[in-house]
């Protein structure tokens, strides 16, 4: 344990696991939440207040679907009046221009809206929803608002060839902001991780793309983006390291230190109807689990880059590695390394039907992978 | 592109001033910036009314000891980045 423990900054309130959406790729557990868990607004009001004095600035707003919760106003209302910045992580689905209205009055400050492809078949085979015409109406109605707007835009290999589309799109929109989140496979996404990897090649095109993109955009257009981690040299310093900056609590209340960590066996989680947010924090075991150096294993423990990537991911080493105290196998000095370059190498013989590199297209029967979707709890 | 001398800079939509444990930050989508001198003095008078060049000769005055040709530079600097993050829009024209 760390001898100096920095507060918390960013709240993940992960609302409900219900969502109108079945995205193939989501991060929520394969093991969803019921509806009858779901802490009641009361409890969420007292725990935004909590996250405030503890030092947090930030509370995204999430699930599942956050708009799916009755209450998501009183929500909003709620963390906004405890002193936190507002984030809503939304499909945009159900939502009309009265709902808006009234989340924007309530103090909402950030509005991410997801897409799943810049056209509509894509949208809806990724989601197994009609979605995509909705995410067009409130991308309109946005304009007429002042709240920071963000479009997410998720890249796997069956939209990764669609990213001049994806940018034209927000550049006819109010949108200032854009993210290209290349897939991270846990939870929904690593079931399907094999149709959804990017070949080599798409990645590197699009890498370059989106560099001359940024600049082009510059002052006007703020892209953010991120590459499969599987393709990177060194790992990602996962959720900015174990217990260091961000908590999430589930749709029941369980505090964990990020989205996947039920996946760790042996991990007991705290949940906030028993104790205050800063003593969990502080004090649980699960938190304390991978802080500071102790747990990590070799290369990891006398690495020169541990201070950096604090070992990469903890649910990814237990994915991968079935060991979460292993080194991230992503990582080029991982033991296991090979097993992720035997991954990849799998993905890059995957048959592509049209041109140089390119994905077939989308919604193509003959060639649509079969998707393992997410269903909507009760 | 540094900002026009003229033009008035102006918080972006969501992006605020926050504190917390005394510490001044500017709040804008899951980032904060933390602010203390002159990055402080610079965001508060991003409202849309001082002028770049306004901004300049105020810190020049409080920073007297500082030379004032990095004084400018600095401040052109950092609203260039505020402007990248898009958390700051330039108005040109009559004042809000």
């Amino acid at each position: 344990m760390p001898t100096t423990l920095s507060n918390p900054l960013a709240l993940i309130a992960e609302l409900t696991h219900r969502c109108p959406l079945h995205c193939v790729y989501c991060s929520n557990p394969l093991e969803l939440q019921s509806r009858t868990n779901e802490l009641p607004t009361e409890i969420w009001t007292r725990v935004f207040k909590e996250a405030a004095a503890a030092g947090v600035l930030q509370a995204d707003f999430t699930g599942g679907e956050p708009l799916a919760r009755p209450d998501i106003v009183e929500l909003v209302r709620a963390a906004r009046s405890a002193g936190l910045y507002v984030n809503l992580i939304t499909s945009g689905l159900p939502l009309d221009e009265t709902k808006l209205a009234a989340l924007v009055e309530a103090g909402l400050d950030h509005f991410q809206l997801s897409f799943q492809g810049a056209r509509e078949e894509t949208a809806n085979e990724i989601s197994a929803t009609k979605s995509h015409a909705q995410k067009l109406r409130v991308l309109d109605w946005l304009r007429h608002h002042r709240v920071a707007v963000t479009l997410n835009f998720v890249i796997h290999r069956r939209n990764i060839d669609q990213l001049e589309e994806m940018l034209a799109l927000v550049e006819s929109s109010c949108a200032t902001r854009i993210e290209f989140a290349n897939v991270q496979y846990y939870g929904w996404a690593f079931a399907n991780r094999e149709n959804l990897l990017p070949t080599r090649e798409q990645l590197n095109r699009s890498v370059e793309f989106l560099k001359r993109e940024q600049e082009r955009l510059q002052g006007k257009i703020r892209i953010e983006f991120v590459v499969p981690d599987y393709y990177a040299k060194y790992p990602k310093p996962c959720m900015g390291g174990w217990g260091r900056k961000l908590m999430l609590i589930t749709p029941s209340g369980d505090a964990l230190p990020c989205h996947a960590a039920q996946v760790i066996p042996g991990l007991s989680f705290e949940n906030v109807q028993d104790r205050s947010l800063r003593e969990i924090w502080e004090h649980s075991a699960a938190f304390n689990k991978f802080r500071g150096e102790d747990w990590m294993q070799q290369p990891c423990k006398t690495c020169d880059r541990r201070e950096q990537d604090f070992g990469g991911c903890r649910c990814q080493a237990l994915l991968l590695a079935g060991d979460a105290a292993a080194t991230d196998p992503v990582c080029s000095l991982a033991p296991l390394r090979p097993k992720v370059d035997a991954i990849l190498a799998a993905a890059n013989l995957a048959p592509v039907s049209v041109g140089a590199g390119l994905a077939p297209p989308a919604a193509d029967p003959l060639t649509r992978p079969a998707w393992l979707y997410r269903p909507n709890p009760s | 592109m540094p900002p026009e001398l003229n033009s008035r800079p102006l918080l972006a939509p969501g992006c605020r001033l926050g504190e917390n444990n005394q510490q001044r930050v500017l709040l804008m989508p899951e980032r904060a910036l933390r602010l203390n001198g002159p990055s402080l003095e610079i965001v508060e008078r991003c409202d849309g009314k001082h002028t770049v060049q306004q901004i300049i000769l105020d810190l020049q005055k409080i920073y007297s000891k500082a030379e004032p040709q990095k004084v400018e530079q600095d401040i052109l600097g950092y609203l260039t980045l505020l402007q990248k993050e898009r958390a700051v829009d330039f108005e040109s024209g009559a004042p809000l």
